[in-house]
């Protein structure tokens, strides 16, 4: 046997050739849907992208298609969290990532601020008994 | 020996923040196919969720399924999850432990009698076949089936040999093996089939049955709809293809390079109920149709049996053709005697027939 | 149902195996008994060919003569339609073209499943526009025997369950695909027993129609 090498291997460049699935144009008129709903009620749209039958590509395409806007954040909780707002004020991308960078969810919120970056109602109340406590430190240490 | 404080308390333990919980619980709305918008929803029945303790029984299984399950991508939710309950049994990965882990099980069975949840891999010889098929310690499948399922809430059989028997059940099935529900009559079951099963729909059945604190809505096959309510072929990205009448003819051609649909080459998508085309495998990176292979139907009962995975799911199951031709056959012969002997019976007729005059009529008449 | 699977598996194996066993069975029987049965021997001496007119009244007996035609329009034209639809519908579809391959072992190209669908549609209209036109002819109503609404039941049934199951109307799947294949099995056995042999028959007819005709030197 050759090994590895007698195997002939074509390397495709699949960027090169982005094949029409279509199906990132109908959540784009989900998305339309939800900006007109948010600018007339100020009700806000969550999008799972997970449960959609995405072709290989479609997914890149309608990011693409979403393209950036002017923010970007980044959270640090149980693994990265990238939030970026994209071309589409109002049209948010969330991109929940575990420990490992592997993905666990991706949502396109429709929302003035996508609700994962404010700061929690527990976690403030957390902080508010931290913060007593590393002020009775410090005023103690004095 | 399962800890007796919520969900939520866990967590914060584990230093987790309001943030990362609600990551959690937006991933697990998402990993369980609901709306996203039920992410709160799920948070507040997690926060104030009781570790369950879980016994997990493994019969004539290949361990695919375990592996399935801890190779389920994301270690910090799947790890959650095995942090939400309490997992007190699990003999493939107690194995080292030995008959400790026997008296562990029996322990956890007596203390939370009538409250854990037993989840069963493989499927196990009948109750009529020799018991020395497949033992545990020395157990019958059997024997240990029953007992556990006596203090059970409820009973998740996870793969399909376990929901429908699965390859042990495969003709001519030397073993006898059967599946859970064909044992268990009197406590609620739920299958959830593959071979394996999606990993992220084992531990969304899971985390369901965790947020809810009931059963699942599930399907005449006992599975539950979120995950097996949809057919491979409505939700497969290359369903344009099939309803433009485009199909791949043999693999690696022109069309399976393009993409097209793999109904010819045996595709079983239109008749399986599974979350493969929308949760895909190996944390959503692909999926059996998306490499160029068609789907096995590996979560419909008897799928080992259904014709072939390479005969397209129109073609019929043995051999008609041979049966075609010896019945035609034989027709040919019981026709060819049925015309030979009326043939005959015309010209023996004809041989002994004995003229009339019409005086000799006249007179008979 | 609780076992859609296993209802499809069965209807698929053993029950498609069975029936055509038996249409095969009987289509032989038939066939055998007419061709050793033959005609009487004709003693009158030949005017010209029997084999070349006899296939070629197989072709033209295909178009209804004119006086045929004016009796008669509807059943011509909407048998023309849904009987070549039923043809397209059953030959040129390629899951069906797969079934033919896996019982007989050979394929042959086919149409696109919307063009398919499209035919399908209109044959199920044109088939029930018989049944109507049957009940509400005067003659025919009269005429028409427990066996002619048998005939037009079981070859109604595949045509609408094949419908039904392309388009999945009917959940789960594998409950109405085995429907359409037990319809499909009924079609079967119940053909060599009825008119429906005509399939085979009414060509073997016109050969014999035209065969006659030919020796006797006459245009058929």
């Amino acid at each position: 046997m050759n090994g590895l090498n007698g195997i002939g291997l074509v390397v495709e460049d699949r960027r090169s050739e982005p094949t029409e699935w279509g199906n990132a144009m109908p959540i784009l008129h989900e998305i339309r849907h939800g900006l007109r709903r948010l600018n007339e009620t100020d009700e806000p749209t969550l999008i799972d992208l997970h449960a959609l039958p995405f072709g290989p590509g479609d997914e890149e395409r309608l990011l693409a298609l979403l393209g950036r806007g002017e923010v970007e954040a980044q959270i640090d909780a149980l693994g990265p969290t990238r939030v970026w707002e994209s071309a589409f004020p109002g049209v948010w991308l969330v991109d929940h990532r575990n420990a490992e960078d592997e993905r666990l969810a991706l949502h396109i919120e429709i929302s003035r601020v996508p609700e994962i970056l404010g700061s929690q109602s527990e976690d403030i109340a957390d902080a508010i008994v931290r913060l007593d406590a590393r002020i009775a430190d410090h005023t103690g240490a004095l | 020996m399962a800890a007796r404080k919520t969900l939520g308390e866990s967590l914060r333990e584990h230093g987790v923040s309001r943030r990362g919980f609600l990551k959690f619980c937006a991933a697990t709305a998402s990993m369980m196919a609901l709306p996203p918008s039920m992410g709160p929803v799920i948070a507040a029945a997690l926060e104030k969720a009781r570790r369950p303790s879980v016994i997990w029984l493994s019969f004539q299984e290949c361990t695919g399924c375990t592996e399935s399950l801890t190779r389920s991508h994301s270690p910090t939710v799947e790890d959650l999850i095995f942090d939400v309950i309490s997992l007190d049994y699990h003999h493939t990965l107690q194995v080292a432990a030995g008959a400790q882990a026997e008296a562990a099980r029996e322990q956890a069975m007596k203390e939370n009698h009538g409250e854990y949840l037993l989840v069963v891999d493989g499927s196990l010889p009948g109750p009529n076949m020799n018991p020395g098929y497949s033992t545990i310690a020395g157990i019958s499948n059997y024997e240990m089936l029953k007992e556990a399922v006596a203090g059970a809430k409820a009973i998740v059989a996870v793969g399909t040999c376990a929901a429908f028997g699965g390859l042990p059940a495969a003709a001519p099935n030397p073993t006898g093996a059967v599946s859970v529900l064909d044992i268990v009559k009197d406590k609620p079951v739920i299958n959830v089939p593959g071979c394996p099963p999606v990993p992220m729909v084992i531990t969304g059945v899971l985390a369901q049955y965790l947020v809810f604190g009931k059963l699942p809505e599930l399907d005449e096959y006992h599975r539950p709809k979120a995950f097996f309510g949809q057919s491979i072929h409505d939700r497969c990205y290359r369903r344009p293809f099939y309803d433009k009448g485009l199909f791949a003819e043999s693999f690696d051609d022109e069309g399976a390079r393009k993409g097209w649909c793999l109904y010819r080459l045996g595709c079983k998508g239109p008749s399986t109920y599974n979350a493969c085309a929308t949760m895909r495998w190996n944390s959503g990176t692909s999926w059996p149709v998306e490499s160029g292979h068609p789907c096995l139907g590996c979560s419909e009962p008897k799928f080992w049996d259904a014709g072939g995975f390479y005969v397209p799911l129109s073609a019929p199951l043995g051999s008609p053709g041979s049966t075609l031709l010896a019945a035609g056959v034989t027709g040919a012969v019981v026709g060819g005697v049925a015309a030979a002997l009326a043939k005959k019976r015309a010209t023996t007729a004809a041989a002994e027939r004995e003229p009339v005059t019409v005086e000799e009529l006249e007179q008979k008449l | 149902m609780s076992d859609p699977m296993g209802f499809l598996l069965w209807v698929k194996g053993p029950g498609l195996n069975w029936a055509l066993a038996i249409f095969a069975l009987g289509m032989l029987v038939r066939i055998v008994e007419i061709f050793m049965l033959g005609r009487k021997t004709n003693y009158a001496e030949p005017k010209g060919g029997e084999w070349g007119p006899g296939f070629k009244t197989i072709l033209t007996r295909s178009v209804a003569d004119p006086g045929t035609f004016a009796r008669a329009p509807f059943n011509v034209v909407v048998g023309w339609i849904w009987h070549i639809g039923f043809l397209i519908t059953l030959l040129l579809f390629i899951p069906h073209i797969e079934l033919f391959r896996g019982v007989l072992g050979i394929a042959w190209p086919g149409l696109p499943n919307p063009v398919v669908d499209a035919v399908t549609a209109i044959t199920i209209l044109a088939l029930v526009a018989t049944l109507v036109h049957r009940l509400q002819h005067p003659v025919k109503k009269r005429i028409s025997t427990p066996e002619d609404y048998l005939v037009w039941t079981v070859t109604f049934l595949p045509l609408l369950t094949g419908y039904l199951a392309y388009h999945r109307l009917v959940n789960p799947y594998p409950l109405i695909l085995g429907l359409h294949i037990l319809s499909v099995n009924l079609f079967l056995v119940v053909f060599p027993f009825t008119k429906l042999t005509h399939v085979f028959t009414a060509f073997i007819a016109r050969w014999y129609n035209g065969a006659i005709f030919g020796r006797k030197g006459v245009e058929s």
